[in-house]
């Protein structure tokens, strides 16, 4: 690779629009990175190189100007690219080829980006380490032997370990901002509505939303000012003003009022996540900001809620996979209700199937009230706990995870313990609220921790101005494992 | 701990979802099952009187468009990823529907 490899998605445009570096040059630099990396890393399933490269010789006739001219872009394969298969890291999907494009791979690529290729995910987005992954799981560039998060796990790591500048994940539970803290970098999951869904394969419709992955707040500021806005396609994306996210960058957050619900702390969050999470807060109060202490008192509930609410939406969309119109097809089969049972019995894995069953079981006739209604109910409660909360404060600071990054294969025989891990992502989605993770420190073991800002709905550039002004004052954005 | 799903009750979720489980996977799942929804029953002990449920946190109205017919996938495009499609006829094949 000559030189130094850029970095950044705003070093890259201003690079390529100045003709400093062609798009061409560039997408080689990232393919280079990714053929000496993801053998060991898995977080690509498709490179697509050739078409990244017909695309960039596009990019630098015709595109030199735009505001992502040249920049590599990696896409969660849940995400669907038109003529590159996309398969939810699913055995149910291995062959599938989207015959169009989510609108905001199309956002993306009318703004100059190049599609590098789809990322390693937990099946259907349903985990929080990408060991659900029908492919193997992805690795965690700061240390190969420990999970990368998820479910956005291979996204994560293809920014973190410098393969991509920016990627896409969704986010249903924290899919996005848990591996972006796990993984040492940026992961913005913006307001439901915010930027389309059209084309994601969906998990939970209520929660999901797609968000970008980078190495600094600018490029993620950047990546939603091209994402956001509304689309014909999606009814549920938002039709409120897109703001120049990029110019809110200002550094000053002097009179931010951030609220802190300590006693969420109090219980099952390790010490160098709670102390690099008191320091971050140190450095946000000598940058001006007002620390105020507040109360989430449904926070709690929060994981219950999730679980019933997203199991059961998940049940419903699953339903689509029946080995009828595309993906899988068992062979052999007696009829076509043993097609159905059987194409579902190898297509899915197993926490696809345990989610499916918890939420067939929650919306099934005598438990719906007990369970389905009873948790949107509680989903109400959650929310309204941040509505009062953003009457005293603008924003709220939590951690992202309450651990850092574990050793791959040490929890996959606990599910429900795997699940209480999500305690600090989950109620953003129920809320439908913005929530950024930005890095915020090492563990002794030098794994990364996150610290996660919490706004009002559509607040995204306030989330975004705390994030980068908290980056000025830290070392920890940017930066590079030696591990790989 | 009593087991709060039976095998009987996960023969007849899974016969639900349509999803075919070998004994390995029932066992674990009435395991596994059982102590989510152990965790999940916390939320019994809220007072949710008067409280509405949230199915979508969407706030803003409806917003209309007008209805003008827009091109869609091609026949042979719809079909591009059936397992088993017949593109004399255009369709997609199935198993035969009636044991």
């Amino acid at each position: 690779m000559p030189g130094a490899p850029l970095r950044t998605a705003r070093d890259i445009r201003d690079a390529v629009s100045s003709g400093h570096a062609s798009a061409v040059e560039v997408v080689q630099a990232s393919l280079a990175r990714i053929e000496a990396t993801n053998r060991t890393l898995n977080a690509f399933l498709t490179v697509a190189g050739e078409r990244a490269l017909e695309r960039a010789k596009v990019v630098d006739r015709e595109y030199r100007t735009a505001p992502l001219a040249g920049v590599p872009i990696a896409v969660k394969d849940n995400i669907c690219t038109r003529g590159i298969t996309t398969t939810a890291a699913s055995r149910m999907l291995e062959t599938f080829v989207p015959p169009y494009d989510a609108t905001v791979v199309g956002r993306l690529e009318a703004a100059g980006a190049i599609v590098l290729g789809k990322t390693n995910c937990d099946e259907f987005a349903m985990g929080s380490s990408t060991e659900n992954s029908a492919f193997g799981p992805s690795r965690n560039p700061w240390n190969p032997e420990y999970i990368s998060g998820g479910s956005s796990g291979g996204s994560a790591v293809a920014v973190a370990a410098g393969m991509a500048p920016l990627a896409l994940g969704s986010d249903t539970g924290g899919s996005i901002r848990q591996p972006a803290s796990l993984c040492g970098i940026a992961g913005l999951k913006p307001t439901y509505g915010r930027v389309s869904r059209y084309g994601l394969i969906a998990f939970a419709s209520s929660l999901d939303q797609v968000g970008p992955f980078a190495r600094t707040a600018y490029d993620a500021a950047l990546a939603l000012s091209v994402l956001a806005g509304p689309d014909p396609h999606d009814a549920t994306a938002a039709h409120e003003p897109v703001p120049a996210y990029t110019a809110a960058l200002t550094g000053d957050i002097r009179g931010m009022r951030l609220g802190v619900p300590r006693t969420m702390l109090d219980q099952g969050v390790d010490d160098a996540v709670r102390t690099c999470f008191y320091v971050a807060l140190d450095v946000l109060r000598s940058r001006g900001a007002e620390l105020i202490d507040i109360e989430l008192p449904h926070a709690k509930y929060a994981i219950a809620t999730y679980y019933i609410v997203a199991t059961a939406e998940a049940s419903s969309n699953l339903a689509r996979f029946d080995g009828v119109r595309y993906g899988f097809r068992a062979p052999g089969t007696r009829d076509l209700k043993d097609m159905y049972e059987k194409t579902r019995r190898l297509g899915f894995g197993a926490e696809v199937k345990r989610r499916i069953m918890l939420g067939t079981y929650v919306l099934s006739a005598g438990y719906y009230d007990a369970y389905y209604l009873k948790a949107q109910r509680v989903r109400t409660l959650v929310r309204r706990d941040y509505e009062q909360a953003f009457q005293q404060v603008d924003a709220v600071a939590m951690p992202t995870s309450p651990t850092a990054a574990f050793k791959i294969g040490e929890r996959v025989e606990d599910p429900l313990q795997l699940y209480l891990t999500d305690i600090f992502t989950v109620s953003a989605n129920l809320a439908g609220l913005p929530a950024f993770s930005v890095p915020c420190g090492f563990t002794p073991d030098r794994l990364p921790i996150g610290l996660q800002i919490t706004g009002r709905p559509f607040a995204e550039a306030t989330l975004l101005k705390i994030g980068d002004a908290y980056e000025r004052d830290t070392q920890f954005f940017n930066a590079q494992s030696s591990a790989i | 701990m009593a087991e709060r799903l039976t095998r009987k009750d996960v023969d007849r979720i899974a016969t639900l979802a349509r999803l075919e489980l070998g004994d390995a996977e029932k066992d674990l799942f009435v395991r596994q099952l059982t102590e989510v929804l152990e965790y999940a029953d916390q939320i019994q002990a809220i007072d949710t009187t008067n409280v509405p449920p949230t199915s979508h946190v969407l706030s803003s109205t409806v917003v209309d468009r007008a209805d003008d017919p827009q091109p869609g996938l091609t026949n042979a495009e719809a079909l591009a990823n059936a397992p088993d499609p017949s593109p004399q006829t255009g369709l997609f094949r199935v198993p035969r529907v009636i044991g």
